[in-house]
């Protein structure tokens, strides 16, 4: 289990509870948030999981080719921007903090 | 006799993708009225993709492809009635009445009911070890019976049989994939994805055969043992995958006068032909943009929602139109096929790039405007391709066949 800080679109941090294997987007639906689409459940076809990771991008690996394309198709791409589904969590997740990116 | 206490505000019938969608959605944007999902299957709404891929494969367990999870439902107090099939509407008295003869009163009935996969016709078709791919259930029955199978026949060259063909051969079966019309995808894709994808297939050593009908089904105990085709060869097989399509489930809103065609005929704000009567999803036929405003059924992820949220807006009264452009994806082996926009009708076909390294695009054109991208492992074409078809673009053909200039890069000059 790790400690993920989550901000939802209304701008309220919540701190959730995360089993390591899943991706992130899986523990943000775990968790309950229902502003993330997640559209093509992880597999790496849509933008619909975006999020801006705050602290601790240090845990994953680094963005994929297929990533970046993917989210050069969000209006609010930002230098700290991810595809959830992409980052699985491990224990160096832990204390992560990250934000749900605006809807497209 | 009916129990005028069942009530719900929005009573949802279906729980699949645009069902569960439309009641996220209703309760993200404040929805106070009460909601319920009717869903024939027993479980809360899941994703149906990887059904056939990471599920079938046990590499995600079914909690891992829960829309939400299960608790979700009960926090959002969306009432989840689940295992029942509705079997009859009352347009005049806003009722609904399930197998089971439970009665319900609704505001808005919005019908997500989907489809049921079409069946195989020819003598042998009941055999106990001939399947399909749409449910739980289906996909389960898939799992418990591979272990004993050596070889698997698969009837007909759409995404569900090519995806299921990957899926075999990964895990070792012998496949035969069976398509009685000339070419693989011809529903749905332009001549130079067929034929990649056919050799692609071929050289993973699926046995494709094109224009090859099927005749009947050689049985013993009440199970296929060899598939026989239409030109008088004997398949020997031990499991037959049947993806030839669904057909949407739309009786009971027919027998209550709802218009129906292919599909139940929705306007654009799925409005059904019945009062307080939506459809959305798999089994809507409305009139797509997209498609010069022909009636078509869009069988996708994203139709499921994007429809979920016209009818959620206006059941909120919220005037936000609904950018439902078309986009679809496939996985098959490594390969991961993209598509933005729907291709029929163009007058050009364009391929970006060259087949034999597996990433290219096709770009279809209509009178010189880009209205439909499929491409193969090229990620970035699709992403620049979604603003291009939006817009309409009008590309200058001669450069956008070049793979290393960026799609973007390829519009035309104004006429």
């Amino acid at each position: 289990m790790v400690h993920l800080n989550i901000t939802d679109r209304a701008g309220v941090e919540h701190v959730v509870e995360a089993q390591t294997g899943l991706s992130l987007m899986e523990a943000i639906r775990e968790a309950g948030f229902d502003d993330l689409m997640a559209l093509c459940g992880g597999c790496c076809s849509c933008a619909t999981c975006h999020v801006y990771v705050d602290d601790g991008d240090g845990a994953f690996k680094a963005v994929s080719e297929d990533e970046n394309d993917l989210l050069d198709s969000s209006d609010h791409r930002q230098a700290n921007s991810r595809l959830s589904c992409q980052l699985v969590l491990t224990a160096a997740a832990d204390g992560l903090r990250a934000t749900i990116a605006p809807e497209d | 006799m009916a129990q005028e206490d069942i009530f719900y505000d929005v009573l949802i019938v279906g729980g699949g993708h645009a069902g569960a969608q439309l009641a996220i959605t209703l309760r993200q944007m404040g929805f106070a009225g009460s909601v319920a999902i009717v869903g024939a299957e027993h479980v809360p709404p899941y994703e149906r993709p990887p059904l056939s891929k990471e599920y079938l494969s046990g590499a995600k367990s079914f909690e891992r492809i829960l829309i939400r999870p299960e608790s979700f439902w009960g926090e959002r107090n969306v009432a989840m009635i689940l295992g029942e099939r509705v079997m009859s509407v009352d347009p005049g008295k806003k009722r609904i009445v399930t197998a089971s003869g439970r009665s319900m009163g609704y505001g808005s009935l919005v019908w997500a009911a989907g489809g049921s996969p079409r069946r195989l016709a020819c003598a042998g078709s009941d055999a106990s070890n001939i399947h399909v791919v749409r449910n739980l259930a289906d996909v389960d029955a898939i799992a418990a019976a591979l272990p004993q199978v050596t070889h698997v026949t698969i009837v007909g060259g759409g995404y569900i049989g090519l995806e299921a063909a990957a899926v075999m051969r990964k895990m070792d079966k012998a496949v035969t994939l069976l398509e009685v019309g000339p070419r693989l995808l011809g529903r749905v894709t332009g001549e130079a994805l067929s034929a990649f994808v056919d050799e692609f297939h071929r050289a993973k050593g699926v046995d494709v055969r094109t224009a090859t009908g099927l005749a009947s089904f050689e049985t013993q105990d009440g199970r296929v043992v060899a598939a026989v085709l239409d030109n008088g060869q004997r398949i020997a097989t031990d499991m037959v995958i049947a993806g030839i399509g669904i057909v949407p489930e739309v009786g009971a809103l027919q027998d209550a006068g709802a218009s129906v065609a292919n599909g139940v005929m929705v306007d654009a704000c799925c409005r059904t032909s019945l009062p307080d009567i939506f459809a959305i999803g798999d089994c809507a036929a409305s009139p797509n943009p997209w498609a010069d405003g022909a009636h078509i059924r869009v069988e996708s992820v994203q139709n499921a929602n994007d429809q979920a949220k016209i009818v959620a807006n206006l059941l909120m009264d919220v005037d936000k139109p609904v950018d439902a452009m078309p986009w679809f994806w496939s996985n098959q082996y490594d390969l991961k096929l993209q598509s933005v926009g729907l291709s029929m009708g163009h007058d050009l076909q364009l391929v970006r790039g060259d087949r034999a390294t597996a990433s290219f695009s096709i770009l279809y054109l209509r009178e010189g405007r880009l209205i439909a991208v499929d491409t193969v492992n090229r990620v970035k074409d699709y992403v620049q391709a979604r603003a291009l078809v939006a817009a309409g673009a009008r590309l200058d053909a001669s450069l956008a066949v070049d793979p290393d200039i960026a799609l973007k890069d390829v519009v035309a000059a104004a006429a």
